[in-house]
This record gives C-alpha cells, sequence and structure tokens, in this order.
C-alpha cells in the first residue's frame, strides 16, 4: 500500500460524519473523534452511575413494603435499577473503559449521577412519586436515546426503556390507590408530589440558553432533543396525569398557553440544583458513602470467586 | 443561576437526569489496581426455531457464573429459552478498517441475486 492510500485523519472524520449524517449507527470499533469518545464515555458512565446509585433511595423501603405484592413489585423494580446499570456499563466498556475504573472514579467523586437520587424517601407514597414522576421525567430522556448515533447506547436504551414503562405504571397505580384510601394517605401522596414534582423538572438539566454542549452532541446524533424541550414535553405529559390522580401540581404559575398549545410553568430553584450537584444535596454524602461500603464489602467476594475459578481451571487441567 | 459557568456544563442527557459532561475525567483505559474478572459476550435465543443473538456483554469470575449473570441480566422477563455465554478475548472478528477489501468478492457478483435474472411474466411459481 502506498503513501496516498493510508486514510488521513480528514478522511476518517469524513467518513464518521457521513455515517452519522445517513443516520446510521456508530459502532464499538469504528473510527470516532475523541471528542465524541470521550463524550459518550461521561454520559454512559453517568448514566449507568445514577441506575446504581438509583437503587438506594427505594431500597430504603423494601423492608417496610405495606405488603407482599408491594414488595414482589419493589424488590422487581429495584433489581430493574442494577440491571439498567449493568447494560449502560456493558455499552461503556466498548469505548475502550473498564468498569472498574468507572466504579472507582464515582466512589472519588470524580464522575457524577443524577442529582434527583440525593433526595431521602420519607414515605411509601414517594417510591410511587418516584415511579412516576422521576421515571416518567427519565423516559422523557431516554426514549430518543434509542435513536442515539452510538449503536451500543441505542441498543442499551431499548432495553432500559421497555422495563422503564412498568415502573412508571406501577409508580402510578401505587399513588392512585392511596388516592382511593383514607384522608390521610391521600395527604401522604400530596405531601410527596410536592416535594419531588421541582426535582423532576430539575431532571432535564439548566435551560437551553445555559447549556451549550448540547449543540455538539446534537451534531454528532448523541443527543435529539434539548433540555427544554424534553421539559415541556414532561409538562405537558403529566399535568392530565396529575388530574386524573386528583392531585394538585404545586406550580401557581402553570397553565394552558392556548397560543403555544403547551403549558406555561414556572422555573425550578436551579440555585438548588448546583449545591446538589456540587455535592451538597440532602443526601449526596449518605449515598456516597454507601456505594463506597458496598463497593469494599463486596470485595471478599470478587477475590474468592476470582480464587475458586483459577482452581477449578488448576483442577481440570 | 447564581453559578453561571457551572450550570453551562450541564446537560440532561445524562438519560436518568442532569449530569455534568465538562471537566469530568473518563477514564484513561489503565488496568485497575483490582484484577477484574473476564468480560464474556451473551447471545440469547428468544424463542425455539430462531438463531441466538448477541444481546450484551458482562463480567465473571468463570463460565458457570457467565450463565447465572447472564440469566440475570438479559432475561428477567422471559427474553429467552437459551443463553450462550462466550470469553470476549475468544471472538475473532473483521477489522472495520478492512470493510472494503474484506466484502469486496461479493461486490461485484450480482448473479448470485435472483433478481438478475429476467423471467417472463407468465411462467407461474417462480
Amino acid at each position: 500500500m502506498t503513501l496516498t492510500e493510508t486514510p488521513t485523519e480528514r478522511d476518517l472524520e469524513a467518513g464518521f460524519e457521513a455515517t452519522v449524517a445517513r443516520n446510521e449507527r456508530i459502532e464499538p470499533r469504528d473510527w470516532m473523534p475523541e471528542g465524541y469518545r470521550k463524550t459518550l464515555v461521561r454520559q454512559i458512565a453517568q448514566h449507568a452511575h445514577s441506575e446504581i446509585i438509583g437503587m438506594q433511595p427505594e431500597g430504603n423501603w423494601i423492608g417496610r413494603a405495606p405488603s407482599l405484592r408491594r414488595k414482589a413489585i419493589l424488590l422487581a423494580k429495584v433489581q430493574d435499577e442494577a440491571g439498567h446499570g449493568l447494560y449502560l456499563y456493558s455499552a461503556a466498556e466498548t469505548l475502550g473503559v473498564s468498569r472498574l475504573e468507572l466504579t472507582e472514579l464515582l466512589i472519588a467523586g470524580k464522575q457524577k449521577y443524577s442529582s434527583i437520587f440525593n433526595y431521602p424517601t420519607l414515605s411509601y407514597a414517594d417510591v410511587g412519586t418516584i415511579g412516576w414522576l422521576v421515571d416518567g421525567a427519565a423516559i422523557c430522556n431516554q426514549v430518543p436515546l434509542c435513536r442515539t448515533s452510538y449503536g451500543p447506547y441505542g441498543r442499551a436504551m431499548i432495553r432500559v426503556c421497555k422495563e422503564e414503562s412498568f415502573h412508571q405504571r406501577q409508580g402510578y397505580e401505587l399513588l392512585a390507590t392511596m388516592m382511593r384510601g383514607t384522608e390521610e394517605q391521600r395527604a401522604m401522596v400530596q405531601e410527596s408530589v410536592d416535594r419531588f414534582w421541582w426535582p423532576a423538572l430539575m431532571m432535564f438539566g439548566p435551560p437551553d440558553d445555559a447549556s451549550p454542549n448540547t449543540a455538539q452532541s446534537m451534531a454528532w446524533g448523541i443527543k435529539r432533543h434539548t433540555n427544554d424541550e424534553l421539559r415541556q414535553k414532561f409538562v405537558d405529559m403529566s399535568v392530565p396525569q396529575a388530574e386524573a390522580l386528583g392531585v394538585t401540581l404545586p406550580d401557581p404559575e402553570l397553565r394552558w398557553n392556548e397560543e403555544r398549545g403547551h403549558h406555561d410553568f414556572g422555573q425550578p430553584d436551579w440555585d438548588e440544583f448546583m449545591e446538589g450537584v456540587k455535592g451538597n444535596g440532602p443526601c449526596n454524602a449518605q449515598r456516597m458513602a454507601h456505594r463506597r461500603r458496598a463497593h469494599e464489602d463486596g470485595a471478599w467476594v470478587r477475590e474468592a470467586a476470582t480464587a475458586y475459578a483459577a482452581r477449578q481451571r488448576a483442577v481440570s487441567a | 443561576m447564581s453559578d453561571q459557568s457551572t450550570g453551562s456544563e450541564l446537560s440532561a442527557e445524562g438519560g436518568h437526569g442532569a449530569v455534568p459532561l465538562k471537566d469530568v475525567p473518563t477514564g484513561e483505559g489503565v488496568t485497575p489496581l483490582e484484577p477484574e474478572w473476564p468480560l464474556y459476550e451473551v447471545f440469547v435465543r428468544g424463542k425455539r426455531g430462531l438463531n441466538h443473538v448477541h444481546v450484551g456483554s458482562l463480567h465473571a469470575a468463570d463460565d458457570r457464573m457467565a450463565l447465572l449473570h447472564a440469566r440475570d441480566v438479559y432475561t428477567r422477563r422471559n427474553e429467552g429459552v437459551s443463553i450462550w455465554v462466550v470469553r470476549a478475548d475468544a471472538i475473532t472478528a473483521s477489522s472495520p478498517d478492512e470493510k472494503d477489501p474484506m466484502f469486496a468478492p461479493s461486490g461485484d457478483k450480482v448473479y448470485r441475486h435472483p433478481t438478475f435474472y429476467d423471467i417472463p411474466d407468465n411462467v407461474p411459481h417462480m
């Protein structure tokens, strides 16, 4: 092969961009710009961390579920979150990083997870509200990601979205059941919705005029909608659901705008959001300490399984 | 917003909520201090009559653990009737860089396709 036949960086980049422009997928061993790879690793890893940390707020209630039926549902849900984390770590590993390395970055506090999981779960109604609003917001973010340009990420998201639908519906059904109960139970649901509505809106991130990264990610086909578009979609979806449930969403500015064909709504407290991202949210320290302890307490199990596997190989050799 | 500079580094594309994307280390691809369990690729047969299809990967200490983990991670909702696991380092794959030369032999053989042949319209069942 002569020198002229070796593809230059520019040729490779043109090939990459043409693939993305044709709406085809980039696969693990394809050439890709370093910025694209790094953006994906950050996004997928922190998404995976969110799923894993996300087991804690609800796991808190497994031992105190009000019935065997609710306990079985909650166990299945929390197990799904672990599964979602594993699908995503597996997708991140196709980009040349190891799961253990990513776990170590999380435990060292260098990579983050979604701030929504830094809010405490104070009553069993929170299990329902998290399913309805938090997983509902996640669905808005995740459905477009099924068509993301990176193949392994999109395929992981398809699996996640199928299971997320169960999460949302079990949550809504739980709340609907409580709303048919006593006055006290209805008050628990409203109190829970009051606490989670604004944090759920924050899940979509700062407004578009404060998120310049979005443009690059959209050009690369990693992202398909802006933060504000997704937030609007979520509000429009949630209003009739809240009405059917019989709860009030705690936003005095929330009203239908005939002209826009969408609901107008207020802005969440972005200072509170930033405090959470910086590590000063209500449960940041507790979540991280728990994750670190689980990793360290599990070390002997990982070592023992490795030793057992080595011994079995030696015996059969 | 009190801190515009930090705010500008955040995006909702974390899937489960907004996470920072700038100034976050991505990992160096270095080997961690603790030796990691080997990587396995997982293939699942959805139902009888279908091929096994690649569904993802996982880590396990040995083959049997890989099968059990594959069941728990990839078939929690009757997604399969049979699972194959294979060590990722045992797979030989064609290189994406060789895409054109590797598949060139089939590119110019249109006569291998049934549509290459003209059959009169009055000939039935063909």
